[in-house]
């Protein structure tokens, strides 16, 4: 009877797993500027941006792969589009040459954030259209693929840096903030990971959301029902495209740099990390995925030069006795994926 | 002569040099069921899956009412009036029974690309959803889990599911497979309910309910038909006794 | 011309390294149905339990086996450890898993050994180059090496198709259960299968050490081109494995030899470099795409 609408919150999301979370991270997060501030340890800031940026790109990555049962291998690609955007758009305002002779520059955040969405978006429908005609382990291996490809075809572009990347000087300009200010930035990131994040919640309990809950549970009960399955999936896998560029679009101005590594296969495999380290197809798992995989990275390395040595058996503890991800030890019931 | 609700003519379905389904004709009227019989392998699924869309004929024509609709995708099939059952149940096991048959209500009540509006407290969709469960005979199960129902639930629901999609033909492939002799009996009512109502081709091995509730029965062996009838004209058919009644009594 | 020949066996003797690795993955995926990431990690122990017994030792002969066993042994303790309890998981389980076996194995190699390449002597008799054409000198190492690979090509093909165990292999991939019937432990033969897989993804590492450096990360690079390779040539398909490794090996021997020199003539040199270089690293992710889109399963499928 855990479906029932008592159990649901205004938004029409089972809060239930995470309730207490729901109500104290807001207050957590939107005084963990003041906090770091008031110990005087100002990386506390920059950490806590990381992993809200992150957040989004993971939550956006779990709608195709948690809810649509989309395995992307590849979702670097669209962080480092969201981010190139950025970072093309910026080069060509300091230098004053439209891209492609007819898109002008610019560094301004309100233009180049609906540009990174724009871009990755179409990338996401190119690679989606093609990719989605295969499924299985091949779906895993063709948008590793494509993803390589963006790669590598990004070293090759001297114009934009190539193998060393390019730096963004200054980050993108928003009116009546600074965004130079770390706790602005913060701010910033909070927010549009909370706007996104909201939406995605409503996008997984609206009808395309349980259309696209269907297909992951049967794809031929569905097609039976007259879904055109392709076109569904294809739209979840452009909007999580958006969102992964987004992240990206944010991470270049966080660190001021956008580079090919963006889109390496390590950093798909880190989304992916994070998602099945929170919990696969619940709104919660990503956010605390990708808290838990920068948080644990953080306090490793600080501790040991060679943290990678105790995270990777780490993982594997994780795949082995928690199978639905962090976020079972927060609530019994939490993960979609095996019901 | 009125058009039959489904009429095909001539299929052929290859698989490389196998012949799965051989210049099979056959017909559905208005509110009939026609039970298809025939052994293990004689390509009753295969046929139902081509009447559906999912796999393409070789050759032959398919009408729905008189409109071919051998070459169409199987969402355009649906909207047109075709829904099935599948032998081993296709659904969606985190859902609940009438999260099931709510979607399916949704389905067809047009497109899903809507992305604000909470789908599950809809009572456009949950309010004919109770009254497909109902139909189907599982209206205190509502809010159970689909992995929680017996097997017999479920074969019902994935009645109900089919129902909510308002075809004007049903392909109903084994529903009484697995079951037992009470849900065998509820199911058989239940099929004799939609009689008159709804077009049903209805693939079965049980030979009790085929007897019981077919109008028409059509004999396929090798992917072709042999005999076409009432229920008297097949079991007095020597064609089929041979070629399969007689198999038990070899 | 004798740049041609060159490049072209080179192409091969490159298919036949990549061949090795590809064979173990697409066997592990076709039967176990596990995804493997760390397959690159054995591919990396098997190099450096090679170059560091060579360079202790000084013995090309001694080193071939310890990077053997040393690979196989790293590969069923992974098996026993961590793969046994995967199998029944899906793949974004057995993605995790091996992801954090990738970061462990390298890191840990990092402590050991530190990042600094190793480099691997040949043995005299194996460092020179024999006519292989009019006029075409070509390392009889290289040479060597295209002959292991069809030398283990054809014992595969022997053991998969004339064998008891490889009976049992091509049964155990359909049906587990029947297996089972059979009175046969199905884990010692997903154990036995892993080992194989590994020993051969160490064979392909130590081999290769004398032609590239030794070095942390060695594993991962080749090891996305084994998955192009499995996909291409259709997962669990031996065979498929085969050619797919040969057409990788080729296409990418070539479009490195040979693209920028070609851009060259309608760009600054420079450019061309880094374009060439770029665009022949994603011809071979081209290629992959090009195949699952015209045969989404690859181009031989197992088990009919």
């Amino acid at each position: 009877m855990d479906r029932s609408a008592l159990q649901r919150g205004a938004l029409g999301v089972d809060l239930r797993p995470g309730r207490a979370l729901w109500l104290v991270a807001p207050v957590v997060l939107a005084a963990l500027p003041f906090v770091a501030d008031a110990l005087g340890d100002a990386s506390i800031t920059t950490l806590a941006t990381r992993i809200v940026i992150l957040c989004i790109a993971a939550a956006s990555l779990n709608l195709a792969l948690g809810y649509g049962g989309m395995v992307s291998f590849g979702h670097a690609a669209f962080l480092g589009v969201g981010g190139y955007t950025v970072g093309m758009l910026y080069s060509h305002f300091v230098a004053g040459a439209p891209f492609l002779g007819f898109v002008p520059g610019t560094d301004q955040m309100l233009l180049t954030l609906p540009a990174a969405m724009i871009a990755s978006g179409l990338a996401a429908a190119a690679i989606g259209a093609l990719s989605l005609r295969t499924g299985g382990v091949q779906f895993i291996m063709i948008t590793l693929a494509f993803a390589q490809m963006l790669f590598f075809l990004f070293v090759s572009l001297k114009a934009y840096g190539g193998d060393d990347g390019m730096i963004v000087r200054r980050r993108n300009a928003l009116p009546f903030l600074d965004t130079r200010n770390d706790t602005t930035f913060y701010f910033v990131c909070l927010v549009l990971a909370a706007a996104w994040l909201g939406l995605l919640s409503r996008i997984v309990g609206s009808r395309f959301g349980l259309v696209l809950g269907g297909i992951r549970q049967s794809e031929r009960r569905m097609a039976a029902l007259g879904v055109p399955i392709y076109r569904y999936k294809l739209a979840a896998f452009v909007i999580s495209g958006m969102g992964t560029g987004l992240a990206g679009a944010l991470l270049g101005n966080f660190s001021r740099f956008v580079s090919p590594d963006m889109m390496h296969w390590t950093q798909s495999g880190e989304l992916m990390i994070m998602v099945i380290l929170g919990g696969v197809g619940t709104l919660m798992g990503p956010v605390l995925g990708a808290a838990a995989l920068i948080g644990l990275e953080t306090v490793l390395a600080g501790w040991t030069e060679h943290w990678q040595v105790v995270m990777g058996p780490l993982l594997v503890l994780i795949v082995l006795y928690l199978p639905r991800g962090l976020g079972s030890l927060v609530s019994r019931k939490a993960g979609g994926r095996h019901g | 002569m009125a058009e039959p609700l489904l009429a095909v003519e001539g299929l052929v379905k290859r698989f490389g040099g196998l012949v799965a389904t051989d210049h099979l004709s056959l017909d559905v009227r208005e509110g009939e069921l026609h039970a298809l019989i025939g052994p293990n392998g004689a390509g009753k699924t295969t046929f139902i899956a081509q009447l559906m869309g999912e796999l393409r004929p070789s050759e032959g024509a398919i009408r729905l009412s008189g409109v071919e609709i051998g070459r169409l995708g199987t969402a355009a099939r649906v909207r047109m009036g075709l829904g099935r059952t599948f032998q081993i149940v296709q659904l969606l096991p985190d859902e609940t029974a009438l999260d099931n048959v709510a979607l399916a209500v949704q389905v067809r009540h047009g497109h899903s690309f809507r992305f604000w509006r909470a789908a599950r407290r809809d009572a456009s969709l949950r309010d004919p959803a109770r009254d497909y469960l109902a139909m189907a005979g599982l209206a205190a199960r509502a809010d159970v889990p689909v992995s929680a129902l017996s097997h017999g639930e479920q074969k019902q629901l994935e009645l109900a599911v089919a129902l909510a999609g308002e075809p004007r033909l049903l392909l109903l492939d084994e529903p009484m497979a697995g079951l037992g002799p009470s849900e065998s009996r509820q199911m058989q009512d239940l099929l004799a309910g939609l009689k008159g109502r709804i077009g049903m081709l209805l693939v079965e091995h049980d030979m009790e309910t085929v007897f019981a509730l077919a109008d028409r029965i059509s004999v396929l062996v090798h992917g072709r038909v042999i005999a076409s009838g009432d229920a008297a004209a097949i079991q007095a058919s020597p064609e089929v006794r041979v070629a399969y009644l007689g198999e038990g009594d070899v | 011309m004798s740049l041609v020949v060159e490049q072209l066996l080179n192409g091969v003797q490159f298919g036949a390294m990549l061949f090795l690795l590809a064979a173990g993955l697409t066997l592990i995926f076709g039967i176990m149905g596990i995804i493997n990431l760390a397959h690159g990690s054995l591919f990396m122990v098997g190099a450096y339990a090679a170059a560091l017994t060579a360079s202790k030792t000084g013995s090309f002969a001694l080193a071939v086996p310890a990077g053997l066993g040393a690979a196989a042994c790293a590969g069923v303790a992974v098996e026993l450890l961590v793969m046994r309890r995967l199998y029944a998981r899906d793949h974004l389980d057995q993605v995790l898993a091996t992801f954090g076996l990738i970061l462990f194995f390298n890191e840990m190699t990092v402590i050991l050994f530190g990042r600094q390449p190793l480099f691997v002597q040949l043995p005299a008799a194996l460092n020179v180059s024999v006519p292989v054409a009019p006029g075409v000198l070509y390392p009889v190492y290289r040479l060597l090496l295209i002959g292991l690979g069809l030398a283990v090509a054809g014992g595969l093909y022997l053991l998969i198709n004339r064998t008891r165990l490889g009976m049992l292999v091509r049964a155990g991939a359909t049906n587990r259960e029947m297996v089972r019937a059979l009175g046969v432990d199905i884990r010692l033969i997903y154990t036995a299968v892993f080992g194989l897989g590994a020993l051969l993804a160490g064979l392909a590492g130590l081999l290769s050490g004398p032609l590239t450096s030794v070095q942390v990360g060695m594993g991962e690079r080749i090891l996305i081109l084994a998955f192009v390779v499995v996909v291409i040539g259709g997962v669990g398909s031996v065979r498929g494995a085969f050619f797919g490794a040969m057409i990788v090996g080729m296409v990418d021997t070539l479009l490195r030899a040979f693209l920028p020199g070609l851009l060259r003539n309608v760009m600054a040199g420079s450019e061309a470099d880094a374009l060439g270089a770029g665009l022949s690293s994603m011809g071979v992710y081209f290629l992959m795409a090009a195949v699952l889109l015209a045969r989404p399963k690859g181009l031989f499928v197992a088990h009919g």
